[in-house]
Protein backbone atom coordinates (compact mmCIF):
# COMPACT_ATOMS: atom_id res chain seq x y z
CA UNK A 1 0.00 0.00 0.00
CA UNK A 2 1.25 3.50 -0.83
CA UNK A 3 2.33 5.77 2.02
CA UNK A 4 -0.40 8.31 1.19
CA UNK A 5 -3.04 5.54 1.24
CA UNK A 6 -1.74 4.32 4.60
CA UNK A 7 -1.94 7.83 6.03
CA UNK A 8 -5.52 8.21 4.75
CA UNK A 9 -6.48 4.79 6.15
CA UNK A 10 -5.07 5.50 9.61
CA UNK A 11 -6.55 9.01 9.66
CA UNK A 12 -10.01 7.57 8.90
CA UNK A 13 -9.48 4.86 11.52
CA UNK A 14 -8.47 7.48 14.10
CA UNK A 15 -11.55 9.64 13.42
CA UNK A 16 -13.86 6.61 13.64
CA UNK A 17 -12.20 5.43 16.86
CA UNK A 18 -12.54 8.91 18.37
CA UNK A 19 -16.20 9.04 17.31
CA UNK A 20 -16.82 5.60 18.88
CA UNK A 21 -15.08 6.52 22.13
CA UNK A 22 -16.92 9.85 22.43
CA UNK A 23 -20.32 8.22 21.79
CA UNK A 24 -19.69 5.56 24.42
CA UNK A 25 -18.05 7.74 27.04
CA UNK A 26 -20.61 10.57 26.72
CA UNK A 27 -23.54 8.15 26.47
CA UNK A 28 -24.88 9.87 23.37
CA UNK A 29 -28.19 8.20 22.48
CA UNK A 30 -28.46 6.41 19.10
CA UNK A 31 -31.26 8.69 17.89
CA UNK A 32 -28.88 11.69 18.22
CA UNK A 33 -25.57 10.25 17.01
CA UNK A 34 -25.04 6.49 16.73
CA UNK A 35 -21.53 5.10 17.14
CA UNK A 36 -19.73 3.83 14.01
CA UNK A 37 -19.95 0.19 15.13
CA UNK A 38 -23.75 0.48 15.50
CA UNK A 39 -23.99 2.05 12.04
CA UNK A 40 -21.86 -0.71 10.56
CA UNK A 41 -24.05 -3.35 12.21
CA UNK A 42 -27.22 -1.80 10.75
CA UNK A 43 -25.56 -1.40 7.33
CA UNK A 44 -24.64 -5.11 7.29
CA UNK A 45 -27.48 -6.84 9.14
CA UNK A 46 -30.24 -4.69 7.59
CA UNK A 47 -28.75 -5.09 4.13
CA UNK A 48 -31.78 -7.09 2.88
CA UNK A 49 -33.87 -3.97 3.55
CA UNK A 50 -31.30 -1.44 2.31
CA UNK A 51 -30.02 -3.15 -0.85
CA UNK A 52 -33.25 -3.03 -2.90
CA UNK A 53 -33.37 0.71 -2.23
CA UNK A 54 -29.67 1.02 -3.08
CA UNK A 55 -30.36 -0.88 -6.31
CA UNK A 56 -32.99 1.68 -7.34
CA UNK A 57 -30.67 4.59 -6.56
CA UNK A 58 -27.84 2.87 -8.47
CA UNK A 59 -30.16 2.39 -11.45
CA UNK A 60 -31.10 6.08 -11.38
CA UNK A 61 -27.46 7.13 -11.20
CA UNK A 62 -26.25 4.77 -13.95
CA UNK A 63 -29.10 5.75 -16.27
CA UNK A 64 -28.36 9.41 -15.51
CA UNK A 65 -24.71 8.85 -16.40
CA UNK A 66 -25.60 7.16 -19.69
CA UNK A 67 -28.07 9.87 -20.68
CA UNK A 68 -25.66 12.67 -19.78
CA UNK A 69 -22.91 10.94 -21.81
CA UNK A 70 -25.25 10.54 -24.78
CA UNK A 71 -25.94 14.28 -24.72
CA UNK A 72 -22.63 15.71 -23.47
CA UNK A 73 -20.29 13.95 -25.94
CA UNK A 74 -22.03 14.96 -29.19
CA UNK A 75 -22.82 18.43 -27.82
CA UNK A 76 -19.13 19.02 -26.97
CA UNK A 77 -18.16 17.95 -30.46
CA UNK A 78 -20.70 20.26 -32.08
CA UNK A 79 -19.66 23.18 -29.85
CA UNK A 80 -16.03 22.52 -30.75
CA UNK A 81 -16.74 22.28 -34.47
CA UNK A 82 -18.97 25.37 -34.46
CA UNK A 83 -17.83 28.03 -31.99
CA UNK A 84 -21.03 29.97 -32.74
CA UNK A 85 -23.01 27.06 -31.26
CA UNK A 86 -20.78 27.18 -28.18
CA UNK A 87 -21.48 30.90 -27.78
CA UNK A 88 -25.22 30.27 -28.12
CA UNK A 89 -25.34 27.26 -25.77
CA UNK A 90 -22.84 28.40 -23.11
CA UNK A 91 -25.28 30.70 -21.24
CA UNK A 92 -27.80 27.87 -20.93
CA UNK A 93 -25.10 25.51 -19.71
CA UNK A 94 -24.03 27.95 -17.04
CA UNK A 95 -27.64 28.66 -16.10
CA UNK A 96 -28.27 24.93 -15.71
CA UNK A 97 -25.60 24.90 -13.02
CA UNK A 98 -26.41 28.26 -11.46
CA UNK A 99 -29.92 27.08 -10.52
CA UNK A 100 -29.61 24.72 -7.52
CA UNK A 101 -30.94 21.25 -8.26
CA UNK A 102 -32.95 21.55 -5.01
CA UNK A 103 -34.90 24.38 -6.62
CA UNK A 104 -36.00 22.41 -9.66
CA UNK A 105 -36.45 19.03 -7.93
CA UNK A 106 -40.12 19.61 -6.91
CA UNK A 107 -40.93 20.82 -10.44
CA UNK A 108 -39.30 17.76 -11.99
CA UNK A 109 -41.32 15.48 -9.73
CA UNK A 110 -44.48 17.30 -10.86
CA UNK A 111 -43.49 17.04 -14.52
CA UNK A 112 -41.90 13.59 -14.61
CA UNK A 113 -43.72 11.87 -11.77
CA UNK A 114 -42.74 9.96 -8.66
CA UNK A 115 -41.00 7.20 -10.63
CA UNK A 116 -37.32 7.06 -11.46
CA UNK A 117 -37.57 9.48 -14.45
CA UNK A 118 -37.33 12.64 -12.33
CA UNK A 119 -34.35 11.25 -10.36
CA UNK A 120 -32.59 10.11 -13.51
CA UNK A 121 -33.08 13.56 -15.00
CA UNK A 122 -31.67 15.24 -11.90
CA UNK A 123 -28.62 12.98 -11.85
CA UNK A 124 -28.10 13.59 -15.57
CA UNK A 125 -28.31 17.38 -15.15
CA UNK A 126 -25.61 17.28 -12.46
CA UNK A 127 -23.27 14.95 -14.38
CA UNK A 128 -23.77 16.59 -17.76
CA UNK A 129 -21.98 19.85 -17.00
CA UNK A 130 -18.52 18.63 -15.89
CA UNK A 131 -18.37 16.13 -18.75
CA UNK A 132 -19.35 18.68 -21.41
CA UNK A 133 -17.06 21.42 -20.15
CA UNK A 134 -14.08 19.14 -19.62
CA UNK A 135 -14.44 17.42 -22.98
CA UNK A 136 -14.76 20.74 -24.80
CA UNK A 137 -11.68 22.07 -23.03
CA UNK A 138 -9.89 18.84 -23.93
CA UNK A 139 -10.64 19.31 -27.63
CA UNK A 140 -9.51 22.92 -27.44
CA UNK A 141 -6.27 22.04 -25.68
CA UNK A 142 -4.98 20.09 -28.68
CA UNK A 143 -1.61 21.48 -29.77
CA UNK A 144 -1.67 23.79 -32.79
CA UNK A 145 1.19 21.88 -34.41
CA UNK A 146 -0.79 18.64 -34.39
CA UNK A 147 -3.82 20.41 -35.85
CA UNK A 148 -1.64 21.83 -38.61
CA UNK A 149 -0.13 18.41 -39.28
CA UNK A 150 -3.61 16.95 -39.76
CA UNK A 151 -4.64 19.87 -41.96
CA UNK A 152 -1.60 19.30 -44.13
CA UNK A 153 -2.37 15.62 -44.36
CA UNK A 154 -5.78 16.60 -45.72
CA UNK A 155 -7.76 15.19 -42.80
CA UNK A 156 -11.41 16.22 -42.61
CA UNK A 157 -13.14 17.04 -39.33
CA UNK A 158 -14.45 13.59 -38.43
CA UNK A 159 -11.15 11.84 -39.15
CA UNK A 160 -9.31 14.50 -37.16
CA UNK A 161 -11.85 14.05 -34.38
CA UNK A 162 -11.42 10.26 -34.34
CA UNK A 163 -7.66 10.13 -34.71
CA UNK A 164 -6.54 13.29 -32.92
CA UNK A 165 -9.03 15.35 -30.93
CA UNK A 166 -10.88 12.50 -29.20
CA UNK A 167 -7.79 10.64 -27.93
CA UNK A 168 -6.23 14.00 -27.02
CA UNK A 169 -9.27 14.97 -24.96
CA UNK A 170 -9.69 11.59 -23.24
CA UNK A 171 -7.82 12.59 -20.04
CA UNK A 172 -10.09 15.66 -19.79
CA UNK A 173 -13.13 13.52 -20.49
CA UNK A 174 -12.26 11.12 -17.68
CA UNK A 175 -11.55 14.01 -15.31
CA UNK A 176 -15.05 15.32 -16.06
CA UNK A 177 -16.59 11.87 -15.73
CA UNK A 178 -14.90 11.37 -12.34
CA UNK A 179 -16.34 14.64 -11.07
CA UNK A 180 -19.68 13.75 -12.61
CA UNK A 181 -20.03 10.30 -11.07
CA UNK A 182 -18.93 11.54 -7.68
CA UNK A 183 -21.74 14.12 -7.57
CA UNK A 184 -24.31 12.00 -9.41
CA UNK A 185 -25.56 10.58 -6.11
CA UNK A 186 -26.59 14.10 -5.04
CA UNK A 187 -29.04 14.48 -7.93
CA UNK A 188 -30.62 11.07 -7.43
CA UNK A 189 -30.97 11.41 -3.64
CA UNK A 190 -32.42 14.91 -3.80
CA UNK A 191 -35.01 13.61 -6.25
CA UNK A 192 -35.87 10.79 -3.86
CA UNK A 193 -36.17 13.21 -0.93
CA UNK A 194 -38.67 15.35 -2.80
CA UNK A 195 -40.90 12.52 -3.91
CA UNK A 196 -40.28 8.81 -4.25
CA UNK A 197 -41.40 5.43 -3.02
CA UNK A 198 -38.05 3.68 -3.32
CA UNK A 199 -34.37 4.50 -3.16
CA UNK A 200 -31.80 5.37 -0.52
CA UNK A 201 -33.02 8.98 -0.33
CA UNK A 202 -36.55 7.73 0.38
CA UNK A 203 -35.19 5.30 3.00
CA UNK A 204 -33.25 8.13 4.68
CA UNK A 205 -36.35 10.34 4.88
CA UNK A 206 -38.44 7.47 6.29
CA UNK A 207 -35.78 6.46 8.82
CA UNK A 208 -35.21 10.06 9.89
CA UNK A 209 -38.92 10.55 10.55
CA UNK A 210 -38.81 7.52 12.89
CA UNK A 211 -35.62 8.77 14.61
CA UNK A 212 -33.75 5.73 13.30
CA UNK A 213 -30.60 7.77 12.83
CA UNK A 214 -28.42 4.64 12.61
CA UNK A 215 -30.43 3.62 9.50
CA UNK A 216 -29.94 7.12 8.03
CA UNK A 217 -26.19 6.75 8.53
CA UNK A 218 -26.27 3.20 7.13
CA UNK A 219 -27.99 4.52 4.00
CA UNK A 220 -25.35 7.26 3.75
CA UNK A 221 -22.67 4.59 4.11
CA UNK A 222 -24.12 2.57 1.25
CA UNK A 223 -24.42 5.75 -0.83
CA UNK A 224 -20.75 6.50 -0.15
CA UNK A 225 -19.80 2.96 -1.15
CA UNK A 226 -21.71 3.40 -4.41
CA UNK A 227 -20.04 6.75 -5.13
CA UNK A 228 -16.59 5.38 -4.34
CA UNK A 229 -17.19 2.27 -6.46
CA UNK A 230 -18.13 4.46 -9.41
CA UNK A 231 -15.08 6.65 -8.82
CA UNK A 232 -12.76 3.64 -8.68
CA UNK A 233 -14.42 2.08 -11.74
CA UNK A 234 -13.91 5.27 -13.77
CA UNK A 235 -10.28 5.35 -12.63
CA UNK A 236 -9.86 1.71 -13.68
CA UNK A 237 -11.49 2.45 -17.05
CA UNK A 238 -9.24 5.47 -17.51
CA UNK A 239 -6.13 3.38 -16.92
CA UNK A 240 -7.35 0.72 -19.36
CA UNK A 241 -8.19 3.26 -22.07
CA UNK A 242 -5.37 5.79 -21.67
CA UNK A 243 -2.42 3.43 -21.77
CA UNK A 244 0.05 5.97 -23.13
CA UNK A 245 0.07 8.23 -20.04
CA UNK B 1 9.29 22.35 -59.28
CA UNK B 2 8.26 24.85 -56.60
CA UNK B 3 8.25 28.50 -57.49
CA UNK B 4 7.35 31.34 -55.17
CA UNK B 5 6.99 34.79 -56.71
CA UNK B 6 6.65 38.16 -55.02
CA UNK B 7 5.29 36.70 -51.82
CA UNK B 8 4.36 39.39 -49.29
CA UNK B 9 2.97 39.26 -45.79
CA UNK B 10 2.36 41.93 -43.17
CA UNK B 11 1.52 41.37 -39.54
CA UNK B 12 0.08 44.42 -37.76
CA UNK B 13 1.62 46.68 -40.41
CA UNK B 14 5.04 45.07 -39.88
CA UNK B 15 6.27 43.68 -43.16
CA UNK B 16 7.56 40.12 -42.66
CA UNK B 17 7.99 39.24 -46.32
CA UNK B 18 8.14 41.66 -49.20
CA UNK B 19 8.25 40.41 -52.78
CA UNK B 20 10.02 37.25 -51.72
CA UNK B 21 11.06 34.89 -54.51
CA UNK B 22 12.20 31.32 -54.25
CA UNK B 23 12.65 28.32 -56.51
CA UNK B 24 13.16 24.69 -55.55
CA UNK B 25 14.23 22.61 -58.55
CA UNK B 26 13.01 19.04 -59.04
CA UNK B 27 15.02 16.68 -56.84
CA UNK B 28 16.84 19.70 -55.42
CA UNK B 29 17.77 20.35 -51.79
CA UNK B 30 17.25 24.00 -50.93
CA UNK B 31 18.12 25.20 -47.45
CA UNK B 32 17.06 28.47 -45.85
CA UNK B 33 19.12 29.94 -43.05
CA UNK B 34 18.63 33.25 -41.34
CA UNK B 35 18.56 35.06 -38.02
CA UNK B 36 15.89 34.12 -35.49
CA UNK B 37 12.58 35.79 -36.18
CA UNK B 38 13.47 36.66 -39.76
CA UNK B 39 10.28 35.07 -41.08
CA UNK B 40 11.41 31.59 -42.12
CA UNK B 41 8.62 29.84 -40.26
CA UNK B 42 6.11 32.42 -41.51
CA UNK B 43 7.20 31.50 -45.02
CA UNK B 44 6.33 27.86 -44.27
CA UNK B 45 3.02 28.93 -42.73
CA UNK B 46 2.25 30.80 -45.93
CA UNK B 47 3.34 27.92 -48.13
CA UNK B 48 1.23 25.44 -46.21
CA UNK B 49 -1.80 27.70 -46.08
CA UNK B 50 -1.81 27.95 -42.30
CA UNK B 51 -1.58 31.74 -42.72
CA UNK B 52 -3.14 33.40 -45.78
CA UNK B 53 -0.78 35.24 -48.14
CA UNK B 54 -1.27 38.96 -48.76
CA UNK B 55 0.24 38.98 -52.22
CA UNK B 56 2.25 36.73 -54.48
CA UNK B 57 2.00 33.43 -56.27
CA UNK B 58 2.91 29.86 -55.42
CA UNK B 59 3.37 27.45 -58.32
CA UNK B 60 3.97 23.73 -58.19
CA UNK B 61 5.04 22.00 -61.40
CA UNK B 62 4.20 25.22 -63.22
CA UNK B 63 0.64 25.27 -61.92
CA UNK B 64 -0.52 28.05 -59.62
CA UNK B 65 -1.79 26.77 -56.29
CA UNK B 66 -3.23 28.70 -53.32
CA UNK B 67 -0.98 26.75 -50.94
CA UNK B 68 0.85 23.45 -50.65
CA UNK B 69 -1.58 21.82 -48.22
CA UNK B 70 -2.19 18.24 -49.35
CA UNK B 71 0.51 18.73 -51.98
CA UNK B 72 3.69 18.65 -49.92
CA UNK B 73 4.88 16.46 -47.08
CA UNK B 74 5.86 18.37 -43.96
CA UNK B 75 8.15 17.52 -41.10
CA UNK B 76 8.73 19.75 -38.11
CA UNK B 77 11.17 20.16 -35.26
CA UNK B 78 8.88 18.11 -33.02
CA UNK B 79 8.26 14.61 -34.27
CA UNK B 80 4.51 15.04 -33.63
CA UNK B 81 3.98 11.31 -33.19
CA UNK B 82 0.63 10.53 -31.62
CA UNK B 83 1.37 8.96 -28.22
CA UNK B 84 -1.72 6.70 -28.36
CA UNK B 85 -0.56 4.97 -31.54
CA UNK B 86 2.29 2.55 -32.03
CA UNK B 87 5.09 3.60 -34.37
CA UNK B 88 3.49 1.54 -37.17
CA UNK B 89 0.09 3.16 -36.62
CA UNK B 90 1.74 6.58 -36.64
CA UNK B 91 3.39 5.73 -39.93
CA UNK B 92 0.04 4.58 -41.32
CA UNK B 93 -1.65 7.85 -40.41
CA UNK B 94 -1.39 9.35 -43.93
CA UNK B 95 -2.88 6.13 -45.36
CA UNK B 96 -5.74 6.17 -42.87
CA UNK B 97 -6.48 9.81 -43.67
CA UNK B 98 -6.30 9.49 -47.43
CA UNK B 99 -8.16 6.17 -47.40
CA UNK B 100 -5.30 4.25 -49.02
CA UNK B 101 -5.13 0.46 -48.83
CA UNK B 102 -3.89 -0.28 -45.31
CA UNK B 103 -2.31 -3.67 -46.07
CA UNK B 104 -0.30 -2.25 -48.96
CA UNK B 105 0.66 0.77 -46.86
CA UNK B 106 1.72 -1.47 -44.00
CA UNK B 107 4.09 -3.36 -46.30
CA UNK B 108 5.52 -0.09 -47.56
CA UNK B 109 5.89 1.27 -44.02
CA UNK B 110 7.55 -1.97 -42.91
CA UNK B 111 10.15 -1.60 -45.68
CA UNK B 112 10.74 2.03 -44.66
CA UNK B 113 11.17 1.07 -41.01
CA UNK B 114 13.90 -1.37 -42.10
CA UNK B 115 15.50 1.14 -44.47
CA UNK B 116 15.59 3.89 -41.86
CA UNK B 117 17.07 1.65 -39.20
CA UNK B 118 14.08 1.22 -36.88
CA UNK B 119 12.99 -2.23 -38.05
CA UNK B 120 11.70 -4.30 -35.13
CA UNK B 121 10.33 -1.26 -33.30
CA UNK B 122 7.05 -1.05 -35.22
CA UNK B 123 4.92 -2.05 -32.25
CA UNK B 124 6.65 0.19 -29.74
CA UNK B 125 4.84 3.27 -28.45
CA UNK B 126 6.47 6.68 -29.04
CA UNK B 127 7.06 7.10 -25.31
CA UNK B 128 9.19 3.97 -25.23
CA UNK B 129 11.89 5.04 -27.70
CA UNK B 130 14.59 7.72 -28.01
CA UNK B 131 14.20 11.13 -29.66
CA UNK B 132 16.30 10.05 -32.64
CA UNK B 133 14.14 6.98 -33.25
CA UNK B 134 11.01 9.05 -32.93
CA UNK B 135 12.33 11.43 -35.56
CA UNK B 136 13.13 8.47 -37.83
CA UNK B 137 9.55 7.33 -37.42
CA UNK B 138 8.36 10.85 -38.26
CA UNK B 139 10.50 10.57 -41.39
CA UNK B 140 8.80 7.27 -42.28
CA UNK B 141 5.43 9.01 -41.88
CA UNK B 142 6.66 11.87 -44.08
CA UNK B 143 7.69 9.37 -46.76
CA UNK B 144 4.33 7.62 -46.55
CA UNK B 145 2.74 10.77 -47.99
CA UNK B 146 3.89 9.95 -51.52
CA UNK B 147 4.41 13.64 -52.20
CA UNK B 148 7.32 14.87 -54.30
CA UNK B 149 7.99 18.01 -52.31
CA UNK B 150 9.06 17.80 -48.67
CA UNK B 151 9.12 20.82 -46.37
CA UNK B 152 11.43 20.39 -43.39
CA UNK B 153 11.14 22.93 -40.57
CA UNK B 154 14.26 22.47 -38.42
CA UNK B 155 13.62 18.73 -38.29
CA UNK B 156 16.82 17.89 -36.41
CA UNK B 157 17.24 20.85 -34.11
CA UNK B 158 15.92 19.06 -31.02
CA UNK B 159 18.41 16.21 -31.33
CA UNK B 160 21.88 15.65 -29.91
CA UNK B 161 24.91 16.03 -32.20
CA UNK B 162 25.50 12.32 -32.86
CA UNK B 163 21.86 11.49 -33.62
CA UNK B 164 21.72 14.59 -35.74
CA UNK B 165 24.63 13.47 -37.87
CA UNK B 166 23.07 10.07 -38.53
CA UNK B 167 19.71 11.66 -39.41
CA UNK B 168 21.39 14.09 -41.79
CA UNK B 169 22.38 11.11 -43.89
CA UNK B 170 18.73 10.02 -43.87
CA UNK B 171 17.70 13.43 -45.18
CA UNK B 172 20.17 12.97 -48.01
CA UNK B 173 18.57 9.58 -48.59
CA UNK B 174 15.22 11.37 -48.98
CA UNK B 175 16.69 13.31 -51.88
CA UNK B 176 18.84 10.64 -53.53
CA UNK B 177 16.98 7.39 -53.00
CA UNK B 178 13.41 8.62 -52.74
CA UNK B 179 13.87 11.36 -55.34
CA UNK B 180 12.21 14.02 -53.20
CA UNK B 181 12.61 17.76 -53.69
CA UNK B 182 13.38 19.34 -50.37
CA UNK B 183 12.98 22.80 -48.87
CA UNK B 184 14.48 22.95 -45.40
CA UNK B 185 14.80 25.57 -42.68
CA UNK B 186 17.69 25.23 -40.27
CA UNK B 187 19.60 27.27 -37.74
CA UNK B 188 22.65 25.10 -38.09
CA UNK B 189 24.99 26.51 -40.73
CA UNK B 190 27.13 23.36 -40.80
CA UNK B 191 24.07 21.19 -41.37
CA UNK B 192 23.00 23.54 -44.16
CA UNK B 193 26.39 23.30 -45.84
CA UNK B 194 26.44 19.51 -45.63
CA UNK B 195 22.99 19.04 -47.12
CA UNK B 196 22.19 21.92 -49.46
CA UNK B 197 22.37 22.04 -53.22
CA UNK B 198 21.32 25.61 -52.82
CA UNK B 199 21.78 27.64 -49.65
CA UNK B 200 19.81 30.83 -49.21
CA UNK B 201 20.96 33.19 -46.48
CA UNK B 202 18.10 35.40 -45.37
CA UNK B 203 17.88 38.85 -43.80
CA UNK B 204 15.84 40.15 -40.89
CA UNK B 205 12.27 41.27 -41.72
CA UNK B 206 11.22 42.07 -44.28
CA UNK B 207 12.85 38.80 -45.23
CA UNK B 208 14.98 38.88 -48.37
CA UNK B 209 17.66 36.63 -49.78
CA UNK B 210 20.96 38.16 -48.72
CA UNK B 211 23.23 35.58 -50.34
CA UNK B 212 22.77 32.50 -52.44
CA UNK B 213 25.29 29.65 -52.64
CA UNK B 214 25.02 26.81 -55.11
CA UNK B 215 26.85 23.54 -54.54
CA UNK B 216 27.43 21.09 -57.36
CA UNK B 217 29.75 18.71 -55.56
CA UNK B 218 28.88 15.18 -54.46
CA UNK B 219 27.26 14.46 -51.11
CA UNK B 220 27.88 13.47 -48.37
CA UNK B 221 30.31 16.32 -47.86
CA UNK B 222 33.09 16.69 -45.40
CA UNK B 223 32.53 19.38 -42.77
CA UNK B 224 36.29 20.03 -42.65
CA UNK B 225 36.40 20.97 -46.35
CA UNK B 226 38.22 24.36 -46.40
CA UNK B 227 35.70 25.81 -48.85
CA UNK B 228 32.79 24.91 -46.59
CA UNK B 229 34.61 26.32 -43.57
CA UNK B 230 35.19 29.54 -45.45
CA UNK B 231 31.54 29.83 -46.44
CA UNK B 232 30.51 28.95 -42.90
CA UNK B 233 32.63 31.77 -41.43
CA UNK B 234 31.32 34.21 -43.99
CA UNK B 235 27.66 33.29 -43.44
CA UNK B 236 28.09 33.43 -39.67
CA UNK B 237 29.65 36.88 -39.90
CA UNK B 238 26.76 38.05 -42.08
CA UNK B 239 24.18 36.67 -39.67
CA UNK B 240 26.08 38.21 -36.76
CA UNK B 241 26.08 41.56 -38.54
CA UNK B 242 22.37 41.27 -39.07
CA UNK B 243 21.79 40.52 -35.38
CA UNK B 244 24.01 43.43 -34.31
CA UNK B 245 22.08 45.81 -36.54
CA UNK B 246 18.88 44.54 -35.00
CA UNK B 247 20.24 45.10 -31.47
CA UNK B 248 21.34 48.66 -32.32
Amino acid sequence: MKRSSLIAFFAALFILALWEVLCKSLNIPDFILPAPVSILKVAIFRAPLILPHAGITALEILTGILISLAVAVPLSMVMFAYPSVEKAVAPFLVASQAVPVFAIAPLLVVWLGYGIASKVFMAAVIIFFPITVNLLEGFKSCDREYRILFQLMGARFFKTMRLLYWPWALPHFFAGLRVGVSVATIGAVIGEWVGAQKGLGYLMIQANARLKVDMVFAAILWLSVMGMTLWVFVGFLEKRVIKWK
Amino acid sequence: MLSVKNLSKDFNSLSILENFNLTVPKNGFTVLIGPSGCGKSTLFDLLTGVVPIDEGDISLFGEKVPHLREKAAYMQQKDLLLPWFSLMDNALLPARITGADIDQSRKKAQALFERLGIGGFENYMPGEISGGMRQRCALVRTLMFERDLVLLDEPLSALDAITRRSLQSLLLMLQKEFKKSILMITHDIEEALLLADELLVLTSPPMRIREQFTFDDEKPRNASDPRLIEIKEYVLSQLQKDMNNETV
